[in-house]
């Protein structure tokens, strides 16, 4: 068992009004620059819908994530490694500028410096990458609130898998439709295929946090991971000819501090926590024969960190005790292991993604409401939610898979906590048989209450520092002698400059090369 | 008999090429990693690119082969081998002719797509606009002596001067007497050649030089640790180094 430690986040869809702030903030605080005209680390899509970039899910035509081979062993869709040197000089299967959208802005200087004339002076759209003048025709979100979606929504790859594969239609009539926001960032995943596909080993997964980022200096602009990753969430930025993805905010996360997406998210919906995982049973759990089994199998990686065996496992593995106490304190650990409420987005591209989303009720209780029935009725919504073909088996299609199960146990769950706490919240006796009915006791209801309604800041956001720094400083103060400086009576050795260059066995773990066993040619000071 | 041009061009020039090459080089490496890439314009323009490009570099990925094979490899180890001066040239026409005509093609492709395509032309460097044309240039006078030279006028065995006066800048030993009599067509390229080094590591095409041959052996996902002691993303400015003792 190798323990690491990975920054995982949860989005309660229920909650999302698709009010794109925190795209807007994102965009503003990361992808405002030259060159990322047409990046959003952070996108809210409407679903049913094609998303963006356009129909990014249909894997047919992207080749992103991985594929199981006959054999049983994983490979990227795109292609091995001799196939992705061959193909570096033309790579056959990257979305043009278009699939994203052409990103424009308007010639508003003509307002006011044209020259005086009968004519209305107009700001006319214009490229923001030729400057030529354009006609906008798409956009990240041109398909907002199924805005056009007799024409752009029949084209969601989910969709048309639903239509080919099982036979349900979708109605996109005003009245019959339904619909739901999906904010998304960079999956952050445990088995990345953006990584794995980088020829240069510019892309990296951290080992202290799981976040995953490109070296700038590393990076050599062979736009492979775009083709990688099946979320198409690492961008190529077309002036400095080098990818950019999403940070996971980590010079924010390593002061303690959420991602801007999160902090400043309207509905509060975005959970951020630490999750401990076995690392060596990763690859093993991405290659599952059925593709069923890839959220159980993701969940079983997941280790509890109250099990005395795994904590014993993660101090080994050098994680530091407060990130261990913030595993425990979780909540996005709660909501996905503890509650099983949050479901991870297209398990069936084999990449373990870690941010996690609790599914929408609210289309099923506005189908309810809208039959004249009481939409929050225990009852009403537990049938609603079996016999509604429709979004469940969308949900599956997006949360597992396909395997209606775990997305009908959260969706039951979420009804019953409604039924219940509506019950409690009027003063009348809650029927203990509701949360029964799903597997759980009133007080786990109360819980997943207060963690989805109530939990106030620094309950949604349990976040660590990095701390690395101090840490190491602390540890030193505790293992070596107090005497032991230059010119003392326990001198070890000559002091260095910076305390460096002298090795800790006392305090060291075992594993990896200790700081300064090796001399450095630079004294070390120059890393 | 050679003169001061002579000299200049086959003696001097050789190194200040290679001193351009290889100290350019480090020093792009060293202050401007950010800059080292290929700055690919795909994201604005496939089609044109996917006929293009994998046919101008592999392409060129033959016309290096090739020039390993003629510059470098001595002509009395080839003949060693069994290999006689007819059927060398044969090949060395041949090869060379398609994959000099592969490489330029693709190249004129790439050529009219980058000044044709708006986005881009937009996205062209000020360095382009020295680099293709020398690149352009150094690679028509190359065919020009293949196909010129060496085909319509039967022959010219440049493993007799070039390639030894090559090898012997490699060597530290310049014979800048060996080059005084070729043809005027290889004098070129040998000049733009040399340009073209020179340039090489001021302009994109520096990403030759960190082509991923090592993807192959590594494992697929890296890990990486944060580097020690540093908390954010860069690392602390001159002057404002913490307190450390």
């Amino acid at each position: 068992m190798r323990v690491l430690a990975q920054l995982a986040m949860v989005m309660n869809l229920d909650k999302c009004i698709g009010c794109h702030t925190c795209s807007v903030t994102c965009k503003q605080a990361w992808t405002n620059r030259a060159g990322t005209e047409y990046v959003w680390f952070n996108n809210v899509e409407t679903r049913p819908g094609q998303g963006y970039p356009r129909r990014y899910e249909d894997q047919d035509q992207w080749k992103g994530g991985w594929v199981r081979t006959s054999g049983g062993r994983l490979k990227l869709r795109a292609g091995g490694r001799f196939r992705k040197l061959a193909s570096l000089f033309a790579n056959p299967d990257l979305p043009e500028i278009s699939d994203y959208y052409e990103p424009w802005t308007y010639e508003y200087a003509t307002l006011i410096d044209a020259p005086l004339g009968t004519d209305v002076p107009t700001a006319a759209p214009k490229s923001a990458i030729t400057g030529a003048p354009v006609q906008p025709d798409w956009g990240p979100n041109w398909d907002d609130d199924l805005g056009g979606s007799t024409e752009h929504g029949v084209a969601d790859p989910v969709l048309q898998r639903l239509r080919d594969d099982l036979g349900v239609q979708v109605k996109f009539e005003f009245e019959q439709s339904f619909m739901f926001y999906l904010p998304r960032i960079c999956e952050h995943c445990l088995n990345p295929s953006c990584v794995a596909s980088c020829p240069s080993g510019a892309m990296y997964k951290r080992e202290e946090d799981g976040i995953v980022l490109v070296d700038q200096h590393q990076c050599r602009g062979w736009r492979m991971c775009v083709t990688g990753c099946p979320y198409k969430k690492v961008y190529f930025n077309h002036r400095t000819g080098k990818a950019e993805k999403c940070t996971f905010c980590y010079p924010r996360v390593e002061a303690g501090q959420p991602t801007v997406c999160s902090e400043t998210c309207v509905g509060r919906l975005r959970y951020i926590g630490v999750v401990l995982y076995d690392a060596d049973r990763v690859t093993e759990a991405a290659s599952v024969a059925d593709e069923h089994d890839l959220y159980p199998a993701q969940l079983d990686l997941m280790l509890d960190p109250h099990d005395p065996e795994v904590i014993r496992a993660a101090e080994q593995a050098g994680i530091p005790h407060d990130w261990i106490t913030a595993a425990q304190r979780s909540p996005v650990y709660q909501l996905i292991h503890t509650y099983r409420l949050a479901l991870p987005l297209h398990p069936e591209y084999r990449t373990m993604p870690m941010v996690w989303y609790i599914p929408p009720l609210s289309p099923v209780v506005d189908a309810v409401a809208g039959t004249g029935f009481d939409g929050e009725d225990g009852h009403n919504l537990f049938g609603a939610i079996d016999s509604l073909r429709i979004p469940v088996e969308y949900l599956a299609e997006l949360f597992t898979a396909g395997d209606v199960t775990p997305v009908r146990t959260s969706l039951r769950r979420l009804a019953a906590m409604r039924s219940y706490m509506r019950s409690v919240n009027l003063g009348r006796e809650p029927d203990e048989r509701v949360p029964a009915a799903v597997g759980l006791d009133g007080e786990q209801v109360f819980g997943m209450y207060r963690l989805l309604a109530l939990a106030k800041y620094d309950e949604r956001y349990v976040i660590p520092t990095a701390g690395i720094g101090q840490a190491h400083d602390l540890e030193g103060i505790a293992t070596q002698c107090s005497l032991d400086v230059d010119g003392g009576p326990g001198m070890g050795g000559p002091a260095v400059a910076g305390g460096q260059g002298r090795v800790d066995l006392v305090s060291w773990r075992g594993t990896g090369r200790p700081d300064a066993l090796f001399p450095t040619l630079r004294g070390g000071g120059d890393r | 008999m050679t003169t001061s041009l002579d000299l200049l061009l086959w003696g001097a020039a050789p190194y200040a090429a290679i001193a351009l090459l290889v100290g350019g080089g480090v020093w792009r490496y060293r202050y401007d990693r950010f800059g080292w890439t290929s700055r690919s314009s795909q994201l604005h323009e496939s089609t044109l690119l996917r006929i293009g490009s994998p046919l101008f570099h592999f392409g060129l990925l033959l016309v290096i082969g090739g020039h390993v094979l003629g510059l470098l490899v001595p002509k009395n180890l080839t003949e060693l081998l069994g290999v006689t001066e007819d059927n060398y040239h044969l090949v060395s026409l041949g090869m060379g002719s398609i994959a000099g005509l592969a490489a330029l093609t693709g190249l004129a492709i790439l050529l009219w797509r980058r000044l044709r395509v708006p986005a881009v032309r937009n996205a062209s460097l000020r360095s382009d606009r020295i680099a293709y044309p020398v690149l352009a240039l150094a690679m028509l006078a190359g065919l020009t002596t293949t196909v010129l030279d060496n085909g319509l006028r039967g022959g010219y065995d440049y493993r007799e001067t070039i390639s030894p006066w090559f090898r012997g800048i490699l060597l530290l030993h310049p014979q800048p007497e060996l080059m005084a009599h070729v043809p005027l067509d290889y004098k070129l390229h040998v000049v733009l050649g040399m340009t073209l080094f020179a340039l090489w590591p001021f302009s994109r095409l520096v990403h030759a030089f960190s082509a991923p041959v090592h993807y192959l052996l590594r494992p697929y996902v890296v890990y990486r640790r944060r580097e020690p002691g540093r908390v954010g993303n860069r690392a602390t400015r001159r002057g404002w180094e913490p307190v450390d003792r």
